[in-house]
């Protein structure tokens, strides 16, 4: 069960998203994200999902990856467009009596309730994009870069990085130590698969205890081999692989960007 | 008995990761003897022995214990797990309690006994693998690395198991640490005249000082199978499968190899000493 966590969901892949530099393509997702929240008309809609569908083809990353991303998040997406449907005052469309409460759907309930759908739909594959065509530790160099100018207000952007590198690292390790402690565990007859709830809760305990303990072992051991190697934050310290923006990026952002201007034009259609 | 019937299995089938780690495994292993399951790191050991208590399904093949089969969906696999405990290398990956005793208690309790018997089994347990009754109270995180791994054990003998299961229950532990669990091993198959016991190493000086019977593990395959004696005759196969053999083994195999006539099954020290004696009179 443990062993089967894709780690940042990246998939890797030799395409022109895989390419890009992490910085651009963190501030573009972004603007992807605003974009989003800025659109108004139907035609405009219908553009900025065409253009999406565009970035996936360009991601050559199966489509059952970005379904896979969407599924966890299915029940919220249904559960606010439900919301959305049967809450918002208006015109209404039809209505049903159930005891002594009238509840109706109303037209601009309808309008919202498909316009919520669309965002959340296309903000978790608009951001899925990111983190499927990005390794995460790509990903945490372009958060490093980008928060470095804030190491003048005194963010510590090194460590912070680092921290989440330390931390996406030991995932599958840590994943791989919960499979054997639920194992071991299992072989004393723990029962994980119980249907009722307090029972599996409680069933929890054996394996979180010995898990937070190696956890925090771990964590000692790696301070204790960090500091023998006289590891001291992050003054002038250089990358084994610098990311550099390169032309491709520029023409690849002038584009995004242009089409975003495009989009927000139809708004006014 | 545990009987193996052309156990293969297949790790992450149809993923990326897709790799055979057992291939076309038979083997029987009769009531009361003390077993010992070898193989370089890789060579398959530790998947074999989680499918005997059924952690582990095979892609193919049956296992039996006492003719229930264990790879059957409808068997009930708390009963096989009660029937065949396994106690894992690491102890860190099973104390969790606040106190050794409580810890001891956790499989007894998941049997559903009753408290007084939890109590019986856990004293019985301890005093099996030699812990003392002080170290009960105490944290297990306080425990040295030789009582913790005393102490796991014990949570495994507490569930009464008829076929106990040992993961590399020597690694990590100094030479007078190990010597004591294998004196453990060896008591508990005394003591215990109808418990199959299997232990997992990679050391080879451990099966001889402890086995009866060893299986060879090589690249997911049963390699070679025996008696120790009949096992350690094969040292030049042992050693081309990257094993350490027993250095009073290299040296009697150097011996014949040189024309004297010492037998090939010579594994200890004490053995080679009383040969060579008879020679040299």
């Amino acid at each position: 069960m443990f062993k089967d966590i894709i780690i940042g969901q990246y998939v890797p892949g030799k395409s022109v998203l895989h390419r890009l530099d992490p910085k651009i393509k963190i501030i573009l997702t972004l603007a992807y994200i605003i974009m989003l929240f800025m659109l108004k008309s139907p035609l405009a809609y219908a553009a900025f999902a065409a253009a999406t569908a565009a970035l996936i083809a360009l991601s050559c990353i199966n489509l059952r990856f970005f379904l896979k991303g969407l599924r966890p998040m299915l029940f919220i997406i249904v559960f606010t467009a439900v919301i959305n449907l049967f809450f918002t005052p208006g015109e209404a469309l039809a209505s049903a009596h159930v005891f002594r409460w009238t509840i109706s759907v109303t037209k601009e309930g309808v309008r919202m309730a498909a316009v919520m759908f669309y965002r959340l739909v296309l903000l978790v594959t608009g951001t899925s994009l990111l983190t499927l065509t990005t390794s995460p530790l790509m990903l945490t160099d372009g958060i490093e870069k980008l928060l470095s100018p804030l190491t003048i207000v005194r963010v510590p952007a090194h460590e912070i990085a680092m921290m989440m590198t330390i931390a996406i690292r030991f995932i599958p390790t840590l994943a791989e130590e919960t499979d054997k402690i639920q194992k071991a565990q299992t072989a004393r007859g723990a029962d994980f698969s119980s249907k009722n709830l307090i029972k599996r809760i409680k069933a929890m305990i054996p394996l979180l205890v010995p898990l937070f303990v190696s956890a925090f072992r771990r964590a000692d051991e790696l301070a204790t081999a960090m500091d023998a190697r006289c590891y001291n934050g992050g003054s002038r310290r250089t990358r084994l692989h610098e990311s550099h923006i390169g032309k491709a990026d520029i023409l690849y952002a002038s584009v995004y960007i242009a089409v975003c201007i495009s989009v927000l034009a139809l708004n006014a259609v | 008995m545990i009987k193996a019937e052309h156990v293969n299995y297949i790790y992450q089938p149809g993923m990326a990761g897709e790799r055979q780690a057992l291939f076309d495994i038979s083997m029987e292993i009769a009531d009361g003897t003390l077993n010992a399951l070898i193989g370089h790191t890789g060579s398959g050991k530790s998947t074999l022995i989680q499918h005997f208590n059924a952690l582990v399904r095979p892609t193919s093949g049956r296992i039996f214990i006492d003719g229930t089969d264990v790879t059957d969906k409808k068997t009930d696999l708390r009963e096989v797990r009660r029937r065949v405990g396994l106690v894992f290398q690491y102890p860190e990956h099973q104390l969790f309690e606040e106190t050794v005793e409580k810890d001891i208690a956790f499989g007894p309790r998941n049997l559903g006994l009753t408290d007084e018997e939890i109590k019986e089994r856990v004293h019985a347990a301890s005093a099996a693998v030699g812990l003392k009754e002080k170290y009960l109270s105490r944290s297990p995180f306080e425990l040295s690395g030789g009582q913790k791994r005393r102490a796991a054990i014990a949570g495994v003998l507490a569930m009464n198991p008829e076929v106990l299961i040992l993961d590399e229950p020597t690694a990590g532990l100094d030479p007078r640490g190990r010597d004591a669990i294998l004196d453990i091993i060896k008591q508990l198959h005394a003591q215990n005249p109808r418990m199959i016991i299997i232990f997992v190493s990679h050391s080879m000086e451990d099966v001889a000082k402890t086995a009866e019977y060893v299986y060879v593990m090589n690249r997911g395959r049963l390699a070679i199978r025996g008696t120790t004696a009949e096992v350690f005759a094969e040292g030049g196969e042992l050693v081309k499968m990257g094993l350490n053999v027993p250095q009073v083994t290299l040296l009697v195999n150097r011996l014949i190899e040189a024309g004297i006539p010492l037998p090939r099954d010579v594994y200890t020290v004490k053995y080679a000493v009383k040969e060579i004696e008879r020679l040299l009179r």
